[in-house]
């Protein structure tokens, strides 16, 4: 009846499909930032690095002709592994010292430095085209405003999103690090190994920002060394705007984020999409630094 | 690693106590030194060098005030950069003003900027307060990149004019570039010292050691925190005006993440909450990657080592040891005199 109109609606449903995606991805990344920062408190910089370097080491592997799988699980091993390293090489000295905030800040941006540059010297600066190995499996999603990578990206992100929260919540290393994140001291002298949990968490951290970035970069076909900043920034925006170190808050801010971002480039202009990650993170931060379920902290004197 | 630290700051306090004793003197001979290396005849490519650590030693002395000396920590600090840089290089090449009120404009500008990044000082602080001067600076990226006509976004200002001062040019083969930036260095640092050494700086370091405690003596925090960041803007909002019309070009990737990081490395690795610190942290962190050719593409890695490095064993700066130092009462107090006048009143109201 209304032409017009019907292009309007499915427009809609399509930077919607789009956003909870990416949203989803983002979410994925974000749950790296919120287990470690309600932990140590510590914005870990080097975690975007971390999801490029997971990207990447699905590349390398795949340019030997390996099964995808196997780049994949090689990829998140690699990356777990680089993520625990950060940890013991770089930050757990700093912690043992009982440095200052910003010292362990800088060493993360520090780190991710490293990262990045050492990707650009071995991998090349330039964007290299990905495999589009979202498409795998064939779907009829004809008539549907979805298409085939949005679909598997957000499903696929989806599953591994609650085994994370299963994970966290229904396992006893789980319990451990809810118990750490509540209180270090306290948890220290239930017999939680401290260490070993930090270790774990930044094992998960890693692992869900390789998986993440292979998804990314499947989705988008791109793999670039400075790919992880912005999506680093937007997913830590999501983790602030869900609640820090609350799993349901990672997955409410992602998705928030990135149907902010569909929409906002479709309907005000795609060149201003990158802003809005920030522009949320602002408001965010000067209405409600706890987020929408962040727990509620308390300055004693 | 103590031990080798405590080397260092022995050493460093050793040169510094005989530098204290003779400050001034001392200043006006390193002045005088640093004045005279134009007439060296070095190549303008040492020159330029010369001239960009004196622009990243005055952002670095503006980002000390909010970070070294009040402890705002704030990773976005190109953001103010790069407000100074678009709004003086926008003002002389499209509404045609000279060049020293547009850099008045520009400091101005980032100053009021300054005051709206303050404004969440109030409500957040620590680890977040960082992440909104982050956003901050990738908001005024963002806003460059797109606002094509006024920025010509992703293509930036071209053929900006060199700086002139009094209808005389200035430019790096006349030194003109090289003595602009060196009297606007040494204004900045004078207007830091004085800043710093004030009730204003008093203020500001008492929230750096213990907001609260500062807040119950009596320090309105708010206002201070606010001022740090004014000042703190003004003097990279003037900065940025400065290195537009130098580099004569402008784009948002001059102004990135790294703009920032940079300037934070050179306040941590020359010593937060110092002012010679500043000098030689510009002098390594800019003179760094140019004095690293040789490393070619590692030297970003490298670059990255010496920040983690330096964060393990010396967090506190180069320069750093003055934190600690015990206070100085100013001249004409007796401590003692004060500490027995309190001894007396005391013994006096218990006699009453």
């Amino acid at each position: 009846m209304y032409p017009g109109m019907q292009q309007k609606k499915l427009m809609f449903w399509r930077y919607m499909f789009n956003g909870l995606a990416v949203g989803m991805a983002y979410a994925l990344v974000a749950v790296g930032y919120s287990l470690v920062f309600g932990i140590l408190r510590l914005i870990n910089f080097s975690h975007g690095a971390t999801y490029t370097f997971g990207a990447h080491v699905v590349l390398f592997f795949i340019g030997y002709q390996t099964n995808i799988w196997l780049a994949l699980s090689a990829s998140v091993l690699f990356t777990g592994i680089l993520a625990v390293g950060t940890n013991k090489f770089a930050l757990e000295p700093l912690r043992k010292k009982k440095s200052p905030p910003i010292a362990s800040l800088i060493t993360t941006i520090g780190v991710s430095y490293i990262i990045q540059n050492l990707l650009m010297v071995f991998m090349g600066s330039e964007r290299k085209s990905f495999p589009n190995m979202l498409d795998i499996p064939k779907l009829d999603l004809s008539g549907l405003p979805i298409t085939e990578p949005q679909f598997f990206l957000f499903t696929i992100s989806f599953a591994l999103f609650i085994i994370l929260t299963l994970i966290v919540h229904k396992t006893s290393i789980g319990l451990a690090m809810r118990a750490v994140e509540q209180n270090t001291k306290a948890a220290h002298l239930m017999g939680i190994n401290v260490n070993q949990v930090i270790t774990f968490t930044f094992f998960l951290g890693g692992a869900s920002a390789a998986i993440a970035g292979v998804l990314m970069a499947g989705y988008y076909q791109l793999v670039y060394p400075t790919m992880g900043f912005l999506i680093g920034m937007k997913a830590f925006t999501a983790a602030i705007l869900g609640g820090i170190g609350v799993m349901h808050g990672a997955f409410a801010g992602g998705l928030i984020v990135g149907l902010a971002e569909s929409f906002a480039s479709g309907y005000i202009g795609g060149t201003y999409r990158d802003a809005f990650a920030f522009i949320i993170l602002i408001i965010i931060l000067i209405i409600k630094p706890t987020g929408l379920f962040g727990k509620k902290t308390i300055t004693k004197v | 690693m103590k031990n080798t630290n405590q080397v260092i700051d022995n050493f460093f306090a050793d040169i510094s106590n005989s530098i204290r004793k003779n400050r001034i003197i001392f200043s006006v001979a390193l002045l005088t030194v640093v004045a005279f290396i134009p007439a060296l005849g070095l190549p303008s490519y040492i020159l330029r060098i010369g001239v960009m650590i004196m622009i990243y030693a005055i952002l670095a002395l503006g980002l000390n005030i909010p970070t070294g000396y009040t402890g705002q920590v704030s990773i976005g600090h190109a953001g103010f950069f790069s407000i100074g840089a678009y709004t003086s290089a926008i003002l002389v090449t499209q509404a045609g003003w000279s060049m020293l009120p547009a850099m008045v404009a520009a400091a101005a500008i980032a100053g009021i900027f300054g005051f709206l990044l303050g404004l969440p000082t109030l409500r957040v602080s620590g680890t977040y307060l960082s992440i909104c001067t982050l956003g901050f600076a990738e908001i005024v990226r963002m806003a460059v990149l797109n606002w094509d006509t006024l920025t010509n976004g992703p293509m930036g200002i071209k053929n900006i004019p060199y700086p002139t001062v009094f209808g005389v040019e200035m430019t790096l083969r006349n030194y003109g570039a090289y003595y602009m930036i060196l009297v606007m260095l040494v204004m900045t640092s004078v207007f830091v010292h004085l800043i710093i050494n004030s009730k204003i700086g008093r203020a500001f370091r008492s929230i750096k050691e213990d907001e609260l405690a500062s807040m119950m003596m009596g320090v309105f925090t708010m206002k201070y925190k606010i001022l740090s960041f004014v000042l703190s803007a003004i003097i990279s909002g003037m900065a940025g005006a400065f290195y537009a019309h130098f580099m004569r070009y402008i784009d948002p990737n001059s102004f990135t993440f790294d703009t920032s990081i940079l300037i934070l490395s050179i306040v941590i690795l020359g010593g937060m909450g110092t002012m010679r610190g500043m000098f030689l942290g510009a002098i390594i962190l800019v003179s760094f990657p140019e004095a690293l050719r040789f490393l070619e593409q590692y030297r970003f890695v490298f670059y990255g080592l010496v920040l983690v490095i330096m964060m393990r064993y010396r967090p506190q700066g180069l320069l750093g040891w003055r934190s600690k130092s015990p206070y100085e009462f100013p001249k004409g107090v007796d401590p003692d005199k004060i500490a027995r006048g309190f001894n007396n009143s005391s013994s006096q109201n218990k006699m009453i």
